[in-house]
């Protein structure tokens, strides 16, 4: 595991100087961390790596996981899913056995230190302990909650209010009708993971020769799993028109859950899409593939997210800290990332997006300056450190209500 | 004898308000409403997301009228503000109100922006925190400047004056305290919005070190 002055050679060692600055002044307040699970899923690996480093500058930082059998499992997934939108009912027993167990948790758990951070719906309730308390408690919101239904947020909101703040990673997620304090902090992604570390360059081509693509010719890639909403089928019809004009190879790669009867579908699709041309390479990438994907992004010539929906959009991230031109759609969090042809592209259609790839490939010197900015925009923006900055201010907030604060 | 220069350094924390435009109208009507922390986030974020990317600052409203409505002329209004020449946000405010009513009070073009493309507003709480670093010549102060972090930097450029309300930066201020004024007029002349703050930083840098 890295530790924080790791990434002084990546971020400066004036931005590690101003953490330390930042967390003396947290000296004397505990902080609990609890979400539904210690591993799998991105809020485990956020806090698998954020816990260390905070604790690297001398924070008190825990972190519990809420316990439950699989009955409360299925309805905090429910509520999870009706808050992206799904079309789900929960139904007053089930909702009160989602209490119950928070409940049970709440009396079994410590929640005496200084501020308690509650990840996502499953353990919103334990809040009901905050009066009796007297600490500071942050929920924060992981999850997409633009089109929620909404009696799950009619269900949620008495509870999310009992919080003093709340914290959403895109302005899109945040709703009006819920009254408490919001507050933006982006997600990030971790320059010293597997996923996005340095690569040998033997160890590039090792890999991607042996997906049986050409390192020699110009490589678009999209890294998503198989799934419409990131319409792998749009991206093989805008290879397909460019490869009238640009020689060049489509990679589409990524996971998802084998048992997942719509996954299976959409790559189905894109395989019946690509047909028997060579130079589309469709690779289902197993869980753990972190280093493969690394390679693939760091051999890409271009790398298109051509989503139709978007959470924050990290391969977006990961692909510009490797200094590739992207060309990206305007959804989700992707317009934080990408200021339109300086640090990548923004596109609408597919007809912007073929245009475009083309204008890269046969513009290398473009392609570079803009990969370039996007790695810098990154490097300030979107790494871990400026991801634990904004926490030790959310820490340090819950005690200052003035507009400038003066530590 | 003159106090050495105690560099601070800034960070910002960003609140979401919950106020969304989809027009110009509605961008008015929040231009006029949301705190001055908002006025100010929008008119200076690009200074410190993009810190080594464009020299001119980009309002966020001149970028989504110009790039999201395609509202060209409005959004080059917008462009054209010279930021640097308000020193107290409620008048930037007035400014920015007094381009949009003037483009819809002679009822030009005005279009709804695509769903889900409304412009978010946002205001920002600030922290100031003091560095280690205390310069208490020029020698030191350019070995300092090199090394504190940007949002220092940024902190006694644009912060001091705009939102602390202090009559000029904090750079220019302490030159004057110490008898350099020559050097704190030039350091005030500097437009801080036409560069990036790398770039700033390197100009005051090679600034000081001729009178050093």
């Amino acid at each position: 595991m890295s530790n924080l002055d790791d990434y002084a050679s990546i971020v400066g060692r004036d931005v590690i100087d101003d953490l330390h600055l930042l967390a003396e002044r947290l000296k004397g307040k505990s902080i609990t961390n609890i979400n539904s699970t210690s591993v799998g899923g991105g809020v485990a690996e956020i806090l698998t790596r954020m816990i260390p480093l905070l604790r690297d500058l001398g924070v008190d930082v825990g972190w519990d996981v809420i316990k439950g059998n699989e009955r409360f499992f299925k309805i905090s997934k429910d509520l999870h899913n009706a808050m992206h939108g799904v079309n789900l009912d929960i139904a007053e027993k089930e909702w009160d056995y989602f209490l119950e167990v928070n409940r049970q948790n709440a009396a079994d758990m410590d929640l005496t230190s200084d501020i308690i951070m509650i990840h996502d719906p499953q353990p919103i309730a334990l809040v009901e302990m905050k009066k009796e308390i007297g600490n500071k408690w942050i929920w924060r919101c992981h999850i997409d909650i633009t089109e929620p239904q909404m009696r799950a947020v009619d269900l949620l909101r008495p509870y999310i209010e009992k919080y003093d703040s709340s914290v959403f990673s895109s302005p899109r997620f945040a709703r009006s009708d819920i009254d408490i304090k919001k507050i933006l902090i982006p997600p990030s992604i971790d320059p010293l993971s597997d996923k996005n570390k340095e690569l040998p360059e033997s160890t590039i081509s090792s890999i991607v020769e042996g997906f049986n693509i050409d390192m020699g010719r110009p490589i678009v890639t999209q890294i998503s799993r198989f799934d419409k909403l990131k319409d792998p089928v749009g991206v093989v019809e805008v290879y397909k028109r460019v490869k009238k004009h640009v020689d060049c190879q489509l990679v589409l790669a990524g996971g998802g859950a084998t048992d997942d009867p719509e996954g299976l579908q959409v790559l189905k699709m894109v395989k019946s899409a690509a047909e028997t041309d060579p130079d589309i390479h469709v690779i289902f990438l197993p869980p753990s593939s972190d280093v493969e994907i690394n390679a693939l992004q760091r051999a890409s010539t271009v790398i298109l997210q051509k989503s139709l929906r978007e959470g924050f959009g990290l391969t977006v991230t990961e692909a510009l800290w490797k200094a590739k031109p992207v060309i990206a759609s305007a959804v989700g969090g992707i317009p934080l990332q990408i200021n339109h042809k300086s640090s990548g592209i923004l596109t609408y259609s597919l007809d912007g997006t073929s245009y475009y790839l083309k204008e890269l490939l046969k513009d290398p010197e473009y392609a570079k300056t803009l990969g370039l900015n996007g790695r810098e925009h990154v490097r300030n923006n979107f790494l871990i450190t400026r991801h634990i900055g904004d926490y030790l201010l959310l820490f340090l907030s819950l005690y200052h209500e003035e507009e400038v604060v003066r530590l | 004898m003159a106090e050495g220069f105690r560099f601070y350094t800034q960070y910002n924390q960003v609140e979401l308000l919950g106020l969304r435009a989809k027009n110009p109208v509605e961008l008015l009507e929040n231009i006029k409403k949301v705190p001055a922390g908002s006025i100010y986030y929008h008119t200076h974020r690009f200074i410190q997301q993009h810190q080594c990317l464009s020299p001119e600052p980009p309002s966020d409203f001149a970028v989504w009228l110009k790039d999201i409505l395609h509202l060209e002329r409005l959004g080059e209004a917008f462009l054209e503000v010279d930021t640097v020449s308000f020193l107290d946000l409620e008048d930037l405010r007035g400014e920015l109100a007094r381009i949009l009513d003037g483009y819809i009070s002679r009822g030009e073009y005005l279009t709804d922006c695509p769903i889900g493309q409304e412009f978010d507003f946002m205001s920002c709480k600030i922290f100031v925190l003091p560095t280690p670093y205390i310069a208490k010549d020029l020698a030191e102060f350019a070995e300092v400047l090199s090394r504190i972090s940007i949002h220092s930097l940024y902190f006694h450029m644009f912060e001091a004056p705009m939102r602390l309300k202090l009559p000029e930066n904090d750079f220019s201020a302490w030159f004057k305290s110490i008898g350099q004024e020559a050097l704190a007029k030039e350091i005030s002349r500097l437009d801080p919005y036409n560069s990036t703050l790398v770039g700033l930083r390197l100009k005051i840098n090679h600034m000081v070190k001729k009178y050093v």
